[in-house]
């Protein structure tokens, strides 16, 4: 068994704790906005939160996840207000098949938080999700949209 | 009253996830005394011809056949529909019909197939006349309630209009009238000049979803009671399960059943896929590998090199003059032997399927790019009839052409079956994922080319040896053995159509076919034969001492569709005027899919091993453009998928299985390596072509061109990280 806090919820999960976070998400919370894509951290398909930072959750064991807080794309939006990265994406038509956005939705959340105005060089080091269809240039773009709101 | 027919099994009220797109329409029908079939929605709102629901609400429902994996087809095949039916697009939505509902409804819908960038080009017409007939219908009823002729009304944004009087009426209000009518017989289609929808960049239909986890994948399907499979088939290709020890693994935790799926797998069924998963690797399996398990990288690479030897048989695919003659008795000859390798699509979402087998028949939630193929796969695998099975489309995480493959859907339902009532949810691992691609297929290429004195190209043969998609996977389409898509980029005529006029030419393929299963990849043969023929070119303009651009258009007399692509990405590149200090530039040019591409590249080398591309410039002329925004995105999409393949790509074989396993060793682009794509439409009209994989074969000959230009050295085999060259 193990307590989960996610999106300000706390979930009591039958689960190992050797389990990777990432199916904990999917399988034990339900929560499958969170993607699974290679299971090795290289992808970064299940980018979730962790105490605010962005991190692969399918490289975090669900003991090492305990007593943090947990936000996943489910929980990114603040009730019915959509969070401004979720809106710029929406506006700026950024996903084509979309599996990866999630992540790279988290990934991009969490880096203007830590920079409000990033630069290309910024976004170039912090934004290292894969995207098989190629939604680069649309996630710069709507990255430098927010950011010059 | 109406009677309400279900079509076919008898469907338990299943919910899946939250997003329940494409959980089928349960259409039912109305049988009136006398007068036509009303055909209703699962709401009850009226069709008004098979590809428009019209609610009360004035909101339009448009069916949508072919599958959305991204490419923007959805949204592009909706606009073609709504600009004939003159409906408001703000109250636009769509729903796929499933195929059991199109078989059982004598194909109304025609082909799902989504592959060969046919999802908007081959549906075009249909699509807009379904749009325009339903118009019509609506206008009539309209006009038939206010007794006046249909000819002195006209509908805008779903508002029909009496012109004389100015009396209005909605979509909404009139569709259960409009819906009893005989549908018109021939409806006129717009002139492209009055088109107001279609060349609009509207904004996509299916976004919202995909930024709030709300979007259903084939992998976040959730049925009551549903367990989860994962599968190990065996490594070798060819090769079969001997046995496996199921006792070593039934005590771990949430395992329920360890089952044989056909002659070459086994799959652990469990409450949740990282139990069975992790059961899986525990489980001792013993595999028969077979004599592929001798074949190597090297070994099918020495098979290829002997091909390109002219004493081997080969098919010719395009031929004027002679040229082994002229080559014979040239001035000058140039020779050149350039490589592709496999690849695998690595579609993010990794392959899966949740099949549901029962004593009523058998139904199946996953994403596919063919949704009658899977239908047919599913009708196969679980040995029922149709009216007993149906397929439910869900959106692709990807699909690049391996989601028109339908191993995965085969495989879920073997393993229902051996569990009735049970849903199955069954998910490859990454790993697997890499080891069972259906791959881009391997070839080699050599060419020569010879001049006469004056350094006018002469003769030209193309000689390719390696791999026929066709020939493993639809052997029908075989034309005396020839497969004619090997010749896509380089073929006599057709959508795939070779663009310099050379008055000796041969083209040709001798065939040599590894047991490695090709498949249908994002461009599919236009990769390599770009890459060979715009990089010989290349070679050709140098040897001429002629500009690379200059020598191409003195061959393009007579093509001047693929002229003009290659001149605006000229111009937008600057070809004439110089690149910036420590710049250099390269160009391609290519036909596709009905579709005239170039590409140019400026970039920089460090080292001779790091490249940096500074700009990348794509030209297209598709005949239309539905939505400009959407073709944009297909292009960049296409030119990261094509650089990807060409700098990090490249699937390997040893001891008869794929090297690669995971993106460690099977790379991707990210964005800290791919300049924006400037792209350029020069749509001309009167033809429909392809969008989504044309431009993919350009963007690594523009490249190796530019590499050439940067530092005197030929790349002539992919991927570059195998030469150590990289990213900068």
């Amino acid at each position: 068994m193990a307590n989960l806090t996610i999106n300000g919820k706390t979930f009591t999960l039958d689960v190992e704790p050797d389990t990777p976070l990432l199916w904990a998400i999917r399988e034990n919370a339900g929560l499958t906005g969170t993607k699974y894509g290679c299971g090795i951290a290289q992808c970064g398909a299940c980018t979730v939160h962790l105490d605010g930072v962005a991190m692969r959750s399918c490289g975090i064991s669900v003991g090492e996840a305990e007593g943090k807080k947990i936000t996943t794309i489910e929980g990114l939006a603040s009730g019915n207000t959509l969070h401004r990265v979720q809106e710029a994406w929406i506006a700026q038509d950024v996903p084509q098949c979309g599996y990866c956005q999630s992540g790279m939705i988290m990934a991009v959340a969490a880096l203007l938080n830590e920079k409000p105005k990033p630069t290309d060089a910024d976004i170039d080091e912090a934004i290292t999700n894969i995207c098989r269809c190629g939604t680069f240039q649309q996630v710069r773009e709507a990255i430098h949209t927010i950011a010059s709101a | 009253m109406n009677k309400h027919i279900s079509p076919r099994l008898n469907r338990r009220a299943f919910v899946i996830g939250t997003a329940a797109v494409g959980a089928g329409l349960a259409i039912g029908l109305d049988l009136p005394l006398g007068g036509p079939a009303v055909v209703r929605a699962a709401d009850g709102s009226p069709e008004i011809g098979a590809w428009v629901v019209v609610r009360p609400d004035d909101t339009v429902v448009i069916r949508i056949a072919r599958s959305e994996m991204g490419q923007g087809s959805l949204t592009g095949l909706a606009q073609l529909v709504a600009e004939e039916l003159e409906c408001d697009w703000t109250k636009v939505t769509t729903e796929y019909p499933t195929p059991g509902q199109s078989v059982a409804r004598k194909r109304v819908w025609g082909d799902f197939s989504t592959g060969g960038s046919r999802g908007i080009r081959s549906s075009q017409d249909y699509v807009r006349k379904g749009g325009a007939t339903a118009r019509v219908m609506l206008i009539q009823a309209a006009a038939d309630a206010w007794k006046v002729p249909a000819s002195e009304c006209r509908a805008e944004n779903s508002v029909i209009t009496h012109t004389p009087s100015g009396r209005t009426t909605t979509y909404g209000k009139v569709a259960e009238a409009a819906a009893k009518l005989t549908p018109p017989a021939d409806v006129k289609l717009k002139d492209p000049k009055d088109w107001k929808l279609i060349g609009k960049g509207v904004n996509r239909l299916d976004t919202a979803d995909k930024t709030t986890g709300a979007m259903v994948y084939g992998i976040d399907v959730k049925l009551p009671g549903m367990l989860n499979a994962a599968i190990k088939d065996c490594p070798v290709f060819g090769g079969k399960l001997k046995s496996f020890d199921e006792a070593k693994i039934a005590d771990m935790k949430g395992v329920k059943k360890v089952v044989k799926v056909g002659d070459t797998a086994v799959a652990v069924v469990a409450d949740t896929w990282w139990h069975a998963k992790t059961a899986l690797e525990s489980l001792p399996i013993v595999w028969d590998e077979g004599d592929n398990a001798k074949v190597s990288s090297e070994s099918i690479a020495k098979w290829l090199a002997e091909g390109l030897d002219n004493s081997q048989p080969a098919y010719v695919g395009n031929k004027n003059g002679d040229a082994k003659a002229a080559i014979a008795g040239a001035a000058k000859k140039v020779e050149a032997v350039y490589s592709y390798p496999y690849q695998n699509h690595a579609t993010m979402e990794p392959m899966n399927a949740t099949a549901l087998y029962t004593a009523d028949g058998c139904e199946v939630w996953c994403g596919t790019q063919n949704g009658e193929a899977a239908f047919a796969a599913v009708l196969e695998a679980s040995g029922l009839p149709a009216e007993k099975c149906d397929v439910h489309k869900v959106m692709l995480g990807g699909g690049f052409g391996r989601r028109g493959q339908t191993d995965y859907v085969r495989q879920a339902v073997m393993i229902a079956k051996q569990m009735p009532g049970t849903p199955i949810k069954l998910l490859w691992s990454r790993e697997e994922d890499m080891a069972h691609g259906r791959y881009h297929p391997i070839t080699q290429c050599k060419m020569t080319g010879a001049f006469d004195a004056n350094n006018n190209l002469i003769a030209l043969h193309y000689r390719l040896s390696g791999q026929s998609i066709l020939f493993s996977l639809r052997p029908e389409a075989l034309q005396n053995g020839m497969d004619p898509a090997a010749f896509q980029g380089v073929a006599q005529s057709g959508e795939a159509a070779f663009g310099y006029s050379v008055p000796n030419l041969l083209v040709e393929h001798a065939m040599r076919n590894p047991h490695v299963p090709p498949g249908f990849w994002r461009g599919v043969n236009v990769n390599h034969n770009a890459i060979y023929m715009e990089c010989f070119m290349d070679e050709l303009a140098h040897a001429a001492g002629q500009d690379p651009l200059e020598f191409r258009r003195k061959l393009m007399g007579n093509h001047p569709k693929h002229l003009a692509v290659l001149n605006a990405v000229a111009e937008k590149i600057g070809w004439t005027s110089p690149a910036p200090q420590g710049v250099y530039r390269g160009i391609a040019q290519v036909m596709g899919y009905g579709s005239y591409v170039a590409g140019a590249a400026e970039i920089s080398v460090t080292d001779g091993i790091k490249i940096k591309v500074h700009r990348i410039v794509a030209s297209t002329d598709p005949g239309y453009v539905v939505n400009p925004a959407q073709v944009e995105r297909q292009v960049a999409g296409s030119f990261v998928y094509g650089l990807s393949a060409l700098f990090y790509g490249g699937c390997t074989v040893k001891d008869g299985k794929i090297e690669q396993t995971n993106f460690d060793t099977y790379n991707s682009m990210r964005i800290n390596e791919m300049p924006k794509v400037e792209t350029v439409m020069v749509p001309s009209g009167g033809f429909w072509g392809g969008v989504g994989e044309p431009t993919i074969g350009v963007a690594a000959p523009a490249v190796l061109n530019a590499y050439f230009a940067a530092t005197g050295k030929r790349i002539r085999q992919v991927p570059l990280r195998d030469q150590n060259i990289t990213f900068a």
